[in-house]
């Protein structure tokens, strides 16, 4: 590898000169600050409305009370940033572009589902380790109220939920990405295929998204020789526990065996006694599970290598009501506390 | 990966826990009975204060559907449901909480194209349904009357 430079080698991109994660922030809401996790994220709102009129408002208020903590944090004037990376659930990906317009920074809108985070975390290593950027900001965000009436029912419709069911996560996360940095740094990306195997039940998320983890996970060792092992840590993003368990089974059958592993929508939530059956999902759950948690064990140096990998589900409530199978698409990003 | 479709499929349905139908029919039924009970409570007070037979059922349908509505605007129909499950949507409750929680979680969009438009997003097909099945039925009993 020439050193300096980016090279693709299989799917996986390493750097030759890693970006550094500089910052990061999350904001959640009450459900996810009265988690394990809770006082690990730097804002917790007690109000999901967060003040606005409409759940979607909420939302795009919850991104821009995360960014405005995080440009206080390190001490960055927006203008300073070249490109932002964001991306939610909503349709057209309201939230992310109501942030954006108040913001002076030229704004790329992603789409990865629940994957979004790693997607854009990758895609702004990629921009500033080519000279594209010299600082990107990366940030993601899910609410459960706009994805339930979005996807689902109305919130006070009486339902039962299926014990396969996971719950969104009302949280964003956002990392700032530079040239230049003393770590977290991120070695190397995998941009995932899309995997369908033909799993209909859009509340079995985990179970359909389980493959495209594995795919990516392979891709990765594969291309870089690496093993599970010589991982502190390998985090998935919201496979819950039934697609973990699936996730871990499916790597089992190609002869990798899976041990140091943590799942963020098991992090998240306590789901013994907080009622989210199979555990958190949305883009917002790896989101502020990597800015609030998984960051900042790498600064500390309690963690010094770890893989980080979101899955999103890539279905539309159309194409469920069309009876199409889930595509599935997992992104991995290799980030180390040494360079 | 070796990994084909229908494996996965075997795969899926091992990891994934059935319903807990067992403890779901017991609520179902107890929530559900209740609510018919109040139904009956509510049937023999309009009686007593003097109504038909056919005016006391009108008003206990109506008042369930009231009360429906004030828990589910109140955000308890909804907690309930989350155990109760049938108990909660088979009486005519569940068919006031179907139109009640939509036009309250569409107002947001106005009252023309949110409220107005959203309201029967979920009750719409149970009433489409309904009155073609009871237009069917109309016929087949238009024929049967004959033989009676």
């Amino acid at each position: 590898m020439n050193q300096g430079n980016s090279v693709k080698k299989g799917d996986t991109i390493f750097f030759g000169n890693p970006p550094s994660i500089i910052e990061s922030a999350s904001a959640v809401g009450k459900k996810e600050g009265e988690g394990p996790l809770g006082k690990k994220f730097d804002i917790v709102c007690k109000d999901g409305t967060l003040g606005e009129k409409s759940w979607e408002k909420a939302e795009a208020m919850l991104q821009e009370n995360c960014l405005d903590f995080l440009f206080k944090k390190a001490k960055i004037n927006p203008e300073q940033i070249d490109f932002i990376f964001s991306g939610d659930l909503q349709n057209q990906c309201t939230a992310s572009s109501f942030t954006a317009r108040k913001l002076p920074i030229q704004h790329i809108g992603l789409y990865g589902a629940c994957s979004t985070m790693a997607q854009g975390l990758a895609l702004s290593a990629c921009f500033t380790a080519s000279g594209l950027a010299n600082i990107s900001l990366a940030v993601t965000s899910s609410h459960f109220c706009t994805a339930e009436r979005q996807f689902r029912t109305p919130l006070d419709y009486g339902g039962q939920r299926p014990p396969t069911a996971q719950w969104t996560v009302t949280g964003c996360g956002s990392a700032l990405v530079s040239a230049t940095g003393n770590g977290p740094y991120i070695k190397a990306v995998t941009f995932g295929r899309v995997k369908d195997y033909k799993i209909t039940d859009i509340s079995n998320m985990g179970a359909a998204m389980a493959p495209a983890a594995a795919s990516t996970l392979l891709h990765y060792l594969k291309d870089t020789g690496n093993s599970v092992d010589d991982f502190d840590c390998i985090y998935t993003g919201d496979l819950g526990k039934i697609g973990t368990n699936l996730f871990k089974k499916i790597l089992l059958l190609e002869g990798v065996k899976l041990e140091k592993h943590k799942d963020c929508g098991l992090l998240i939530y306590d789901i013994d006694t907080q009622k989210v059956d199979c555990g958190g999902s949305g883009c917002g759950c790896s989101a502020s599970v990597l800015s609030g948690y998984i960051l900042p064990k790498l600064e500390t140096k309690k963690q010094k290598r770890i893989l980080f990998m979101s899955t999103g589900a890539l279905m539309s409530p159309t194409t469920t009501l069309q009876k199409e199978s889930i595509p599935c698409i997992a992104h991995l990003v290799e980030i180390s506390s040494d360079k | 990966m070796r990994l084909s479709a229908q494996q996965y499929d075997k795969m899926t349905k091992k990891a994934s826990p059935p319903s807990k139908l067992f403890k779901n029919c017991i609520w179902a039924f107890f929530v559900g009975g209740a609510i018919c009970l109040l139904g009956e409570g509510f049937s023999i007070f309009y009686l007593g204060l003097g109504f038909t037979l056919t005016d006391a059922s009108a008003l206990t349908s109506t008042s369930l559907v009231v009360l429906s509505a004030i828990f589910t605007a109140t955000g308890y129909y909804h907690k309930l449901a989350v155990h109760a499950g049938a108990g909660t949507l088979v009486p005519i409750t569940g068919f006031a909480n179907a139109v009640v929680s939509p036009a309250i979680e569409f107002k947001s969009e106005g009252l023309i194209m949110g409220v107005g438009a959203k309201m029967f997003v979920i009750a719409g097909p149970v009433i489409v349904y309904g009155m073609l099945a009871s237009v069917i039925w109309g016929v087949i009993w238009h024929f049967l009357r004959v033989f009676l």
